[in-house]
């Protein structure tokens, strides 16, 4: 099962605004171990065509081990606005 | 300033539980939870030990939304080919009073929610709060919507990331050492399927953990849970060596792994996966504690860092269930005291360390750094299935005596200085 099709059964409610912001900057200069890609339960991190890090937010599940394991600090992380993103129904 | 008794932030298990036990007494109290209800950012493995329930909240014991009893306990170790599974029944694991059951945290948070509301207490959804407010080195109140909200005594039970905590400086913020990452798919079958293949009677359920090459070899391990209709599959990794791991596979992927291998696909098979969570957990036990309470605060739950892996029992929402009582009570004190310094509401503190609560993690304070150790989950099951294998094959060629293929095998596996050493290590645990 793909992890685009996992995600699709969780329920979000999706805010116009990012909870998750990335300091490229960090990624590009500081960062040799993106842990980002190797923890995230959603495969949310992607490095773009030019070499920079992005985050699909949109399918956050919340857990934090992101940031929890970037050591060089290049994410600014808050929960979603009350009300909005993932709202597990089951688990 | 708008201003109640008490605010609880989080509803979850730990502030739910607190608010359960101001409200009962007639605190003014109010719970904000940033979900569209409680339990809507709350993933558990799968097991609640009861009996802390029964214990504190009998009433609440009596008609909780439980799935299943556990009745069934069992441990595999797994690699090389092969798994060797080592499964408990017990009639004291049974009814009247099981120890343990599985819940689904959406249905069973929201139930307590509504005991809350039943004995006065408000929970409001959709509430995030931004920031607790502090005055002088006091917790005061909080932002939350746009509005500031004082209260005499604010309970954080925000959970295992204790953001708001560690911003206001009342603790450290989560460090990879002592932070697994867990997630899980929840699999619907239909009861009798699932009472049928995992050979139970109606109501009871099976706990089942998994350690080996479903982690390949990472420190962690497999579970499973049957629900009522459901089964909760999943897999937790120490994020220390999912984040430092050197292989391309994409973390979620592991889960995959795991529902592919023989022992798991046809317990699953015709399973419809319903729903995929995620969530930190906390691991550092004892030696990792936050000061627990200050002027005008308690912390509780995972934001507390009270959970408890002991490789075979896995625990957590037992420990928000208490400490949420536990910080029901020390409130109640300071309310009578009218005095909410830290100096009154160290009896929180108090209480948790002449409790099981705080008297568990201390037993097992040397187990975090125990399972630090990989080979544990990567030579060790591995070896021990092979072991098992031996006595149970036969050929080619003559057998030999089951003595002597057990020392044999044993000699093989386990006649070595990194094994010894780890052997004098356990007597610690």
């Amino acid at each position: 099962m793909e992890i685009d099709a996992k995600l699709g059964l969780d329920v979000f409610k999706l805010d116009e605004e990012r909870h998750i912001t990335i300091d490229t900057a960090i990624c590009k200069t500081v960062c040799t171990t993106r842990t980002c890609l190797k923890v995230c339960p959603a495969d949310l991190y992607e490095l773009d065509d030019k070499g920079e890090m992005t985050v699909n937010w949109e399918g956050c599940l919340e857990c934090g081990s992101c940031l929890i394991c970037c050591d060089d600090r290049a994410l600014t992380w808050t929960y979603p606005r009350g009300g909005f993103g993932v709202q597990y129904r089951m688990s | 300033m708008e201003k109640v008794e008490c605010i609880v932030v989080g509803g979850g298990l730990a502030g739910l539980s607190a608010a359960y036990g101001l409200a009962a007494e007639g605190v003014e109290v109010m719970v904000l939870e940033r979900g569209n209800y409680a339990g809507a950012k709350n993933v558990t493995g799968g097991r609640l030990y009861t009996s802390v329930l029964r214990d504190i909240y009998p009433e609440l014991w009596e008609e909780a939304p439980f799935e299943r009893a556990i009745v069934r306990e069992a441990v595999t170790l797994m690699g090389d080919g092969a798994a060797t599974t080592v499964e408990v029944a017990s009639d004291r694991f049974a009814a009247p009073s099981p120890q343990s059951h599985t819940v689904l945290r959406a249905r069973f948070d929201q139930w307590l929610a509504e005991k809350v509301g039943e004995k006065g207490g408000m929970v409001v959804g959709d509430m995030k709060v931004d920031e607790l407010l502090l005055e002088n080195g006091k917790v005061i109140g909080v932002r939350a919507g746009g509005d500031e909200v004082g209260a005499d005594v604010t309970i954080v039970a925000e959970g295992v990331l204790g953001l708001l905590a560690s911003a206001a400086g009342l603790r450290e913020a989560p460090a990879a050492a002592d932070h697994a990452l867990g997630y899980k798919e929840v699999i619907e079958l239909p009861a009798a399927t699932i009472e049928d293949r995992f050979q139970l009677n109606e109501g009871e359920g099976l706990a089942q953990l998994f350690m080996g090459d479903v982690t390949r070899g990472m420190t962690g391990g497999g579970f499973l849970y049957t629900n009522k209709e459901s089964i909760s599959l999943g897999v937790v990794v120490a994020m220390e060596h999912m984040r430092s791991r050197g292989d391309e596979l994409e973390s979620w992927q592991l889960l995959d792994e795991f529902k592919e291998k023989a022992q798991i696909k046809p317990l699953v098979a015709g399973g419809e996966v319903a729903e995929y969570s995620a969530h930190a957990v906390a691991e550092g036990g004892f030696d990792k504690l936050p000061r627990l309470f200050g002027d005008g605060y308690l912390l509780a739950g995972e934001a507390a860092g009270l959970s408890l892996n002991a490789l075979v029992t896995v625990r957590g929402m037992d420990f928000a269930i208490a400490s949420g009582y536990h910080a029901a009570r020390a409130a109640l004190a300071a309310r009578d005291a009218k005095d909410y310094s830290a100096a009154t509401l160290s009896a929180y503190d108090r209480a948790l360390r002449e409790s099981w609560v705080i008297g568990d993690l201390d037993t097992a304070r040397n187990v975090p750094g125990f399972i630090e150790n990989e080979r544990l989950f990567g030579v060790y099951p591995a070896a021990v299935s092979r072991l098992a294998e031996s006595f149970f094959t036969v050929g080619p060629g003559r057998s030999s005596r089951m003595v002597k293929t057990g020392w044999r095998g044993a000699r093989r596996e386990f006649l070595n200085t990194a094994t010894l050493k780890d052997l004098w290590s356990m007597r610690k645990i």
